[in-house]
């Protein structure tokens, strides 16, 4: 399977034998013995059916599962060579370095200009010439300075739901992350507005690496250059969006891109 | 008559009857209560009642010094009660795990606006006065009575603790009602915990904060019991310049002027008295409420 990588890519992400128990007390794995590794600025997709613990692997990326009790994790996460599910591992700088967006849009009820504000605010920077030329560059970055530069300090609520899902990703952009992880960003959307996010996602591939769990598959196909299959809490198979979609090696892979299940 | 009946009979199935007739019951006695205040109570009404001090005699005079008193009073105790309310639910929402303390706290707490108002009284006079008052005099006045005494500051604290409950729990509902999102969208941006509430979930449930004080407000300013023993004065012309001052209040000297014998001169002060408390309930809670409802715009959509 290898093969399917090309050497010059640089290793971003690393997992090894992750193991993941939504409840420490009882050995139900939700994610069983994942080894998975993804590369610098490139999109790599998660698909598999509901359930199948796609989410729950993204959340362990920036240890959003922390706010889960009673959980538990072992194996290894390494960003950039260090280990992030260590326990003296700050998490807000993680945070800061592994953005994430949402399913559902979910900005602040502040006005834009603070909802963007906000990330670089709590990390120290009061300058107001500062945030906002930070709001102004990643507003035109999500392509939405246009059409808000006139009300940013009009409440984000007022935004349609795809610009909302576009303020957010703005709002991960802020604080300057590496990676951003997307957990269906376009779910909610209507095909306009999901068009104008996939484009997105291939502007910001320049830069960033990104992660998206999508039940879409066209959208796998059309945004991703990875894709990794998951089934019941296991990696079943990955390697090149291009391969998974037209020759996966595995039937089960076969099976669910086609539409067989799930 | 019958036909009437019948009309509103077949507008109105028996059942939509009895409870629009309930609520024109409801309607109909505040109604009696309203007029018969306003147009019994306006009479006596003047800026002299209203800018001046209590005369010996019962006509004479005004009520200034109760009107400042109840003000302060509701003043300090809203001071006082919001934020211990407040830090209070924070915890109980935010921090406490579900465990049986934290049950028990709660069960504390709804138990706590169950007590009956004089029990309040009864605890502030040996609490506040008794023991901490004398405790701050022994200290810091070498036994002189300073606080060890009725005073408005231990009025107000034992209204806080009578209006508690209220705050914490109007509080708690606006803290549920915040959703999980925002706050997973603030820790996804690497906000702590504590810069989460500071920054996203206080501001988010100010508007609920305020829906509590105002009922907070309205139930302080309408109990005598907490402060018969704590603080008010029958009839003390000088406003209280410190927080160790007794202190009149409209209330207290409504419950005083019903009980004089001198019913005759006594009834129009008693009728203009109790306006005046309406009022000034009602201007608080105007007051509070223009202030959640521009909080409110400020965030709502468009």
């Amino acid at each position: 399977m290898n093969q399917q990588f090309s050497n010059d890519l640089i290793e971003k992400i690393k997992v090894e034998n992750l193991n993941f128990y939504y409840n420490k007390n009882n050995d139900n794995k939700t994610l069983k013995n994942i080894n998975i590794s993804m590369y610098e600025k490139q999109v790599t997709a998660l698909i598999g059916p509901s359930g199948c613990g796609k989410t729950t692997f993204l959340k362990t990326i920036n240890r959003m599962t922390d706010l889960i009790d009673n959980c538990k994790v072992e194996g290894n996460i390494f960003i950039d060579k260090n280990n992030i599910l260590k326990n003296e591992i700050d998490v807000v700088h993680l945070r800061k370095k592994v953005g994430m967006v949402f399913q559902k849009s979910n900005p602040f009820p502040k006005s834009i200009f603070e909802n963007i504000a906000y990330g670089p605010r709590i990390f120290g920077e009061r300058n107001k010439v500062k945030l906002t030329e930070i709001v102004e560059n990643t507003l035109k970055n999500v392509a939405l300075w246009d059409e808000v530069k006139d009300r940013l300090n009009q409440s984000a609520l007022g935004l349609s739901g795809g610009q909302q899902q576009r303020l957010c990703i703005a709002r991960a952009l802020a604080v300057e992350p590496d990676i951003i992880l997307m957990d269906e960003p376009a779910s909610a959307l209507d095909p306009i507005a999901t068009t104008k996010i996939e484009e997105l996602i291939f502007e910001l591939k320049k830069n960033y690496t990104i992660i998206i769990v999508t039940h879409n598959m066209q959208q796998a196909a059309r945004v991703s250059d990875y894709t990794a299959f998951f089934y019941l809490g296991e990696l079943i198979e990955y390697t090149s969006t291009e391969k998974i979609f037209t020759n996966p090696s595995v039937k089960k892979t076969e099976d669910y891109v086609t539409g067989r299940f799930g | 008559m019958t036909q009437v009946v019948y009309k509103i009979k077949k507008k109105f199935n028996s059942f939509v009857l009895v409870t629009f007739l309930a609520t024109l019951i409801i309607l109909l006695i505040l109604g009696v209560i309203f007029y018969d205040i306003i147009s019994q109570g306006i009479s006596h009404l003047s800026w002299e009642f209203l800018c001046d001090k209590p005369a010996e005699e019962i006509r004479m005079g005004g009520i200034f010094p109760a009107i400042f008193g109840t003000a302060l009073l509701v003043l300090v105790m809203t001071v006082a009660v919001v934020p211990i309310g407040v830090i209070t639910a924070i915890y109980l929402h935010e921090y406490a795990k579900n465990n049986k303390l934290t049950r028990l706290i709660r069960v504390a707490v709804n138990n706590l606006a169950g007590v009956p108002a004089i029990v309040f009284g009864l605890f502030g006079l040996g609490f506040f006065i008794q023991f901490i008052g004398h405790g701050i005099d022994n200290m810091f006045y070498g036994g002189e009575i300073v606080y060890g005494r009725p005073a408005i500051i231990w009025a107000s604290l034992t209204l806080a603790l009578l209006t508690l409950p209220v705050v914490i729990v109007t509080t708690e509902e606006a803290l549920r009602n915040i959703s999980k999102d925002i706050r997973e969208a603030s820790f996804a941006l690497g906000a702590t915990k504590f810069q989460t509430i500071m920054r996203i979930i206080i501001p988010n449930c100010l508007s609920g904060i305020i829906t509590g004080a105002i009922l907070a407000i309205s139930r302080g300013a309408g109990e005598v019991a907490p402060i018969l023993f704590t603080g008010a004065a029958d009839l003390l012309p000088k406003l209280p310049t410190s927080l160790s001052d007794q202190f009149m209040d409209l209330k207290f000297h409504i419950f005083v002027l019903a009980q004089s014998p001198d019913v005759k001169n006594s009834t129009p002060v008693l009728y203009s008295t109790v306006l005046v408390l309406l009022l000034l309930i009602f201007i608080l809670n105007l007051i509070a409420f223009i202030l959640r409802s521009q909080l409110r715009r400020k965030f709502k959509s468009h």
